[in-house]
């Protein structure tokens, strides 16, 4: 059974500049033993997701259904909540050093969250605490639990962080820009980490990043989010080896890269996307990367203006886009 | 030194002092360690190295907002170590730097035609003069004259950016110092001032010091690169080589680390996993610093650093006993 199922998810703020639509009703789901990868710009709406999927939206309309495992999560009890999240789905953050309370030892920190959904004795928590730190890498854990955060350098602190996600056994972990902060050679240590207890473990989880080449590395399944919508979804070769939607192609084309040409010789011009991500306020109508789209600009259609194109599949393995096009729209 | 060189530097040290510690001072903490490299006029010189190398401290001694503690900062043939701030007044319209937090360094205060017109002001420019120029260098940097009397918070961060790039390029320098310029924008408003950078060059051939932790922009944008690690140059070279056969491990390593966007390319390589974290600058190791993360460290890299020199064809120079490129 899936592990997830997200449909139609919509989350809305009021704000004093008006109502701000930050998801516009997206569907998704993931599988256990499986990656799935959202990613997106800054206002895209892939945080905000992940917070609505956890319960973790402070005074948002959240609507649409999130189905963990057969329970029905959007409207439930705050207690029914309460009893999932961080126990059978567990989130990290990007900055370890807010996540973690800095008055607490990391011991602590990860012996209360597995008293409070198992109700273990202070000695098995605390037991289970220096376990769990030892299964994420961190050298000497009986010692280092009895540390404090600002005593962890920032790769420890990110394993601390998973530690304490993992101490409880979850079988969904949701990581937020889990490496942004982290030096190149330290993340590659922290994704190492994330796609071994995949494996072993069977976990499903989702991995929201703005950078592509991390999405590559780990991610089975992708979404592309652009102004709130899902706008591309597919497995990860067929994402990166044929794009569909013009944005993720934009979005790929404007990627400096280590791997291709230039080496010996001159680089090829970046290919930049005109323009700015749109304003959450006053989205463009219809299809919100209208007013930066090379296909619009080159053959304008009424259909990109009139209304927010749906997610339609494109080719066979379930690879979907959402752009009325007829390059994109027709299966191939 | 070279003779083309627009910006020379010898032995450049930065030693922050330590902290108290009861009656007793820690000792310094050497962020930059002695460096020495040229930027030559009209080229990209890419200073890439993770966080706490030093490369953002080396950028600010460069335009003196910090005063080193050793060494030597030559700015078109003219030492500018030990200048005051009156006598480096006139050389500034030639010396400037770009910011990574495009609003942080725009005052909120000012509208846009007053930011860019303040380095003219500086130097004295005439007012009509000024307005003129104003106007052609937010064209130049692709905003539209209906953008002069806006504030910082009504543009975007690359549009911000852009207005802290003519303000740079507002005296025509011959080198600007980008520290981290595109590391908080967007992907796609990234490649959007990439170009931008990249086309100002080659329209008023001015030079740039680049830093930045990104090695794939780097990569793109610059002609060399020097590669830091806690507070000294492991190697520095024409990109070709350092990026398509590098000779330091920790530049292999760096290289490696990078996730590539192709999943298929992924799965195939071969990594080369760098145990533990960057070493703090406060408590370096001994010899060559990097031995403790090294995986072909040998008995004389845990006791002698190894001097940056030659290694192989070219003017590509390594810090390391053993070099790994392949023409060793």
């Amino acid at each position: 059974m899936t592990l997830l199922q997200v449909r139609d998810l919509a989350v809305e703020f009021s704000t004093a500049e008006g109502l701000v639509r930050a998801v516009k009703g997206v569907d998704f789901d993931v599988e256990r033993g499986r990656t799935l990868g959202i990613v997106g710009e800054s206002g895209s709406g892939k945080s905000v997701t992940s917070l609505a999927v956890m319960g973790l939206h402070r005074g948002a309309e959240v609507t649409g259904s999130v189905d963990f495992d057969g329970t029905e999560l959007i409207g439930a009890p705050d207690e029914t909540v309460r009893r999932l999240r961080g126990r059978r789905m567990a989130m990290i953050f990007q900055d370890a050093l807010t996540a973690l309370h800095p008055y607490f030892t990391i011991g602590d920190q990860i012996a209360e969250a597995h008293r409070e959904h198992f109700g273990s004795s202070r000695r098995t928590a605390w037991a289970r605490a220096v376990e769990v730190l030892g299964d994420v890498g961190i050298p000497e854990p009986a010692r280092r639990a009895g540390e404090y955060p600002h005593q962890f350098s920032g790769g420890m602190r990110q394993r601390a962080m998973i530690a304490l996600a993992l101490s409880c056994e979850p079988e969904l972990i949701i990581a937020d820009e889990p490496t942004t902060a982290l030096d190149v050679t330290v993340q590659a240590q922290v994704l190492d980490l994330l796609m071994k207890l995949k494996e072993e473990r069977g976990l499903g989880i989702i991995m929201i990043t703005h950078d592509l080449g991390v999405i590559a590395r780990v991610a089975d399944d992708v979404l592309v989010m652009y102004g709130g919508s899902a706008v591309e979804q597919a497995d990860a070769d067929a994402l990166f080896t044929a794009p569909r939607h013009p944005y993720t192609r934009g979005l790929l084309d404007s990627l400096p890269r280590l791997d291709a040409g230039g080496a010996q010789g001159e680089e090829a011009a970046l290919r930049a996307i005109p323009g700015s991500p749109p304003s959450l306020l006053s989205p463009p109508a219809g299809c919100a990367f209208h007013p930066r789209c090379p296909l619009y600009a080159a053959a304008p259609q009424a259909a990109c203006t009139d209304a927010r194109p749906p997610l339609v599949q494109v080719a066979p393995s379930g690879h979907r886009s959402a752009c009325v096009h007829p390059e994109v729209a027709s299966p191939c | 030194m070279l003779t083309d060189s627009v910006l020379t530097v010898r032995e450049l040290q930065m030693t922050f002092p330590g902290g108290r510690e009861g009656l007793r001072r820690r000792p310094g903490v050497k962020a930059v360690d002695g460096l020495s490299f040229d930027v030559r006029a009209g080229e990209t010189l890419g200073l890439v190295g993770e966080s706490g190398c030093g490369k953002s401290t080396t950028g600010r001694m460069l335009v003196r907002l910090l005063d080193p503690t050793g060494g030597r900062v030559e700015f078109q043939g003219q030492d500018i170590t030990r200048l005051g701030q009156r006598e480096l007044r006139p050389l500034r319209s030639r010396l400037q730097i770009i910011f990574q937090d495009p609003f942080a360094s725009l005052n909120p205060r000012q509208t846009v035609q007053q930011i860019i017109a303040a380095p003219l002001r500086a130097q004295g420019v005439a007012t009509a003069e000024i307005r003129r120029e104003v106007r052609d260098l937010v064209r130049l940097v692709g905003l539209a004259p209906e953008h002069l009397e806006r504030y910082p918070y009504q543009f975007s961060g690359g549009q911000a950016q852009r207005i802290g790039i003519a303000r740079a390029l507002a005296t025509r320098p011959a080198l600007v110092v980008a520290d981290e310029p595109v590391s908080a924008l967007d992907v796609s408003i990234q490649a959007q001032i990439v170009g931008l950078l990249e086309r100002l060059q080659r329209e008023l051939g001015v030079a740039y010091l680049f830093i930045a932790h990104d090695l794939a922009v780097v990569k793109h944008i610059s002609h060399r690169v020097a590669v830091m690690y806690l507070g000294r140059i492991v190697e520095i070279g024409d990109k070709a080589q350092v990026y398509g056969d590098p000779a330091h491990p920790y530049t292999k390593a760096l290289l490696s680390a990078v996730p590539l966007p192709d999943p298929a390319a992924e799965r195939a390589r071969e990594r080369i996993v760098l145990l533990g974290d960057p070493p703090s600058p406060a408590n370096p190791p001994s010899g060559c610093t990097f031995h403790p993360r090294c995986p072909q460290a040998q008995q004389i890299c845990r006791t002698e650093a190894p001097l940056l020199q030659i290694a192989g064809p070219g003017r590509r120079e390594v810090a390391c006993h053993f070099p790994q490129n392949a023409a060793h």
